[in-house]
């Protein structure tokens, strides 16, 4: 099966795609929350909707000597590099951009939010944004290097940067069955690279709300999509990549995506509810000590065993 | 080169330029690194345009980190936080300008004066795979010999701009008793 690109008017249909994931994760999301709290729930269901419309409404606080450009940057940057990670899955048979680097683009996509997160920190001009936006680049230097070497492994098994081989590279055997640390790995990378579960330290109530702290309004819907939209796009991506992508019986390709990428986002989701937060200073020895060899290790086993099998 | 290729082009060659020039003249370390950053990126997608896709992306990758990096590094270690204050982003003025414009007219002179080469053979259908059996094999050594050159550099560099840092004063879990 080969992945045709498609004419770049597609885009709004993929945003839309990607929008509707987001807006599910904060649906799923909500529904945990009221039900946590003994309501029933349905209502937490319509929180992405009734959250929309508050936020819509709302009057934008500014800050006193803010850094206005920065900040756009940063309140803009999440969504818009969901939006561009979303840009490279196939979505079946479908692709928006057929990059012959599909998965570094990925790679460099979440490192734009090195800039975006901090950005939205930096801006504002004000403490508690400002420890958060610190606290989010502190964390990037736990997660980062695992996750590239987590994203090495099935490109080494693919023998491709193409995503479009990669998935067809797992018609035998799907890739989270011999790499199971590189997917654990990544699942944790998109927890924190999207601020979220245990990494969401830079966001937290403990800061004050970190980035959030000062965002109201617009920019405050526009970060908190980005975060539910940089998961959505995530699980697209490790779908792609460990899941086998589309493939499946019977179903069209499509759907098997969307089902598949449903089902991690779901699960990301819910984990990310039932783990206690991470404090950052408290991450890197064990991102450093432990994922980082570990997910050499499993490199090396892939890597042999591409070797091995010719 | 197709209209729309040539469009593109010349919009991030301006953008790139721009954003090179707004390193100095803005008056906050956090614009002048991220104006840098965006003139990067511009490079980086310019690369895209000779179909260097791999190393167009890896570039943004890597100016966007690195510049994330230098930020904090900027702010940390400017003494009473002139940082986060509006500050002038050149100093040395005349000689950085006289060295600036010597370089300048030297490297287009090069450029306009060597006889290029015309281009023997053609390039692959897939770059991604020879650039990286280059690096891999012919340029190893270089590799190899860069990256633990560069790494030292930043340890180095650390050492000299922080000679007793808070690990040296409590110890390496931070629990031991400050002393001065």
């Amino acid at each position: 099966m080969t992945v045709v690109q498609v004419s770049a008017g597609w885009v709004p249909l993929a945003a839309v795609l990607l929008l509707a994931g987001a807006a599910a994760a904060a649906g799923l999301d909500g529904a945990l929350a009221a039900r946590a709290q003994g309501l029933p729930a349905g209502r937490g269901l319509v929180t992405p909707v009734a959250e929309t419309a508050r936020l819509f409404r709302q009057r934008r606080r500014t800050t006193v000597a803010a850094d206005s450009p920065l900040r756009w940057v940063g309140v803009a940057g999440l969504l818009t590099v969901a939006l561009l990670m979303a840009a490279v899955v196939p979505f079946g048979r479908w692709t928006v951009a057929d990059l012959a680097v599909g998965v570094v683009w990925f790679n460099a996509m979440d490192v734009l939010l090195w800039a975006a997160v901090w950005l939205a920190g930096w801006g504002p001009n004000s403490l508690h944004p400002l420890v958060g936006g610190y606290r989010f680049l502190a964390q990037a230097l736990c997660y980062e290097l695992p996750l590239m070497f987590a994203l090495t492994a099935p490109a080494v098994a693919a023998g491709s940067l193409r995503l479009g081989d990669v998935v067809a590279a797992q018609s035998g055997l799907w890739f989270v069955v011999w790499m199971p640390v590189a997917f654990a790995v990544f699942c944790a990378a998109v927890l924190a690279f999207s601020v979220w579960g245990p990494f969401r330290a830079p966001a937290d109530a403990t800061g004050a709300g970190g980035v959030l702290a000062e965002s109201s309004g617009v920019d405050r819907w526009l970060l908190g999509t980005g975060r539910y939209a940089l998961l959505a796009a995530g699980a697209a991506f490790g779908t792609t990549v460990f899941l086998g992508g589309g493939q499946g019986p019977v179903l069209p390709a499509e759907l098997w995506l969307l089902v598949k990428t449903a089902v991690l986002l779901a699960a990301l989701v819910v984990l990310g509810r039932r783990l206690p937060v991470v404090r950052p200073e408290r991450l890197a020895a064990p991102a450093w000590l432990v994922a980082l060899p570990l997910v050499l290790v499993q490199l090396l086993v892939v890597t042999v065993v591409v070797v091995v099998r010719g | 080169m197709s209209v729309v290729a040539g469009i593109v082009f010349w919009v991030l060659a301006v953008v790139a330029v721009a954003a090179g020039v707004a390193v100095f003249r803005v008056d906050s370390m956090a614009r002048a690194t991220y104006a840098l950053a965006a003139s990067f990126v511009a490079v980086g997608l310019t690369m895209l345009l000779l179909d260097l896709q791999f190393l167009g992306v890896i570039t943004v990758l890597m100016m966007v980190m690195e510049m994330a990096v230098m930020g904090i590094y900027m702010i940390m270690f400017m003494g009473m936080n002139p940082a986060l204050m509006p500050m002038s982003m050149v100093h040395g003025k005349g000689s950085a300008l006289a060295v600036s414009i010597g370089t300048f007219l030297a490297l287009a002179a090069g450029a306009l004066g060597v006889p290029w080469p015309t281009r023997r053979g053609a390039p692959a259908a897939d770059l991604v795979t020879p650039l990286g059996q280059a690096v891999m094999e012919q340029k190893m050594l270089v590799m190899m010999t860069v990256s633990p050159v560069l790494f030292a550099t930043i340890v180095a560099a650390l050492v000299l701009a922080l000679p007793r840092g808070r690990y040296d004063r409590l110890g390496d879990d931070l629990r031991g008793q400050a002393r001065r």
